[in-house]
């Protein structure tokens, strides 16, 4: 047990580091798209795989205060609120304060508090989850794609308009899973191991 | 007890984060960095970097020298096609609007190139020469050496990246300088007329 909690953090500690280093953090950088839809869900894994090494007596104190994940939720996207702005993702590349803001932020409060509160949402709170992400994607994907001005005084017209077109497929692809799985999988009204 | 827990600490969460988001966005006012450099600038105008520029006619003078009056200051190269073509009509058109106030020296226009590189005073002149510049209260220079363009750029949050063909995509607009060398504000390009408007009512402050 000890030896898998240590193989993760080292995992953790390792992806980090490759993420923060100057020649894939310039790359990621580079592109508005890499930046949104590769780094920062890069970093919330790096995160993600946090949880395990959770010690469980911490899990327990933070399940007394987050029933149904409802709680876990609230802090994952309130943290991932601000990564959505355009002036925070050009304030990251422009200066280190906000670029380390971001690199500790998006693993330690969002991937972290996400992969611990995931397998204690139920049916219902995952459903409000996967029907915002969509939503969010749906948004943000049209707001890029249709905006004649760049909203990111660091990235082309022509990058902002790409990633607006892979959001509005990323919400897409999630959609059609998401109704593959509720019609032929195999679902219970209890999703986790908390109902609501 | 744990629903009332949970309510709680997501309620203190929430508000957390509201927080977070109206001070990442000047309130709620702001959500690009061209809209933050504005409010900025509003509220605590920034003083002009003291830099050497060359004019188009290959005189060299320091940009502090032209405190007294105001300045219309845009950035461009001369090479480009897109926005600095907008910068250049909205300059040519203040030119025949704000006629008096550029000739009794109450007002200059200043456009300066962040490609000192490729533009010379030769290639400025031309520059003007495209938008017919009448002679009379619009300057071009460019900075003399890298250290006075980076300065340049952090003064004005001015942003130029590489547009993949060789030329630049800018953040475009106009800043207004007040007579104590502060910039105060930025207008938009492509509205010359609007532009005459606030520069009127500055002038008669």
């Amino acid at each position: 047990m000890m030896a898998l909690r240590d193989k993760r953090l080292a995992a953790t500690v390792v992806v980090w580091l490759m993420l923060a280093l100057p020649p894939a953090r310039h790359a990621l950088e580079a592109s508005m798209t890499t930046q949104m839809l590769l780094q920062l869900p890069l970093l919330a894994l790096a995160g993600a795989w946090l949880a395990r090494g959770v010690p469980p007596a911490w899990s327990a104190a933070w399940a007394a205060w987050n029933r149904g994940g409802v709680t876990g939720l609230v802090l994952a996207s309130m943290a991932s609120m601000p990564w959505m702005l355009p002036r925070a993702m050009d304030a990251a590349v422009d200066g280190w304060p906000v670029e380390l803001l971001k690199f500790a932020s998006v693993p330690l409060l969002i991937g972290l508090p996400f992969a611990l509160t995931w397998p204690r949402m139920g049916f219902v709170v995952r459903g409000v989850f996967f029907s915002e992400t969509i939503a969010t994607c749906f948004r943000l994907g049209w707001l890029y794609r249709v905006s004649p001005e760049r909203l990111c005084s660091n990235y082309l017209l022509d990058d902002q308009q790409r990633l607006g077109n892979w959001l509005l497929l990323v919400g897409a692809a999630i959609f059609l899973l998401l109704a593959l799985k509720l019609m032929a999988g195999r679902f219970t009204a209890d999703g986790g191991h908390d109902t609501v | 007890m744990r629903v009332l827990r949970t309510l709680l600490a997501s309620l203190i969460l929430a508000s957390a984060g509201i927080a977070v988001l109206a001070f990442a966005t000047d309130g709620f006012r702001a959500f690009t960095t061209e809209t933050a450099r504005r409010i900025a600038v509003r509220t605590h105008p920034v003083a002009l970097p003291d830099v050497e520029l060359e004019d188009s006619a290959g005189r060299r003078f320091a940009l502090a020298s032209m405190r007294g009056r105001w300045l219309a200051v845009d950035f461009i190269y001369t090479r480009c096609m897109t926005y600095c073509t907008i910068l250049g009509g909205d300059f040519a058109q203040l030119q025949r609007s704000m006629a008096a106030p550029l000739r009794q020296g109450h007002l200059t226009l200043l456009s300066i190139s962040f490609d000192p590189a490729h533009d010379d005073p030769a290639a400025l002149a031309d520059y003007q020469r495209r938008f017919v510049d009448h002679g009379v209260g619009w300057i071009a220079a460019r900075p003399l050496d890298a250290p006075g363009l980076a300065r340049l750029k952090s003064a004005f949050v001015l942003k130029a990246i590489p547009d993949g063909l060789g030329g630049y995509v800018h953040n475009t607009a106009i800043a207004l300088v007040d007579p104590d060398g502060r910039i105060v504000d930025y207008l938009d390009a492509g509205d010359a007329q609007a532009a005459a408007r606030v520069l009127r009512s500055r002038l008669a402050q």
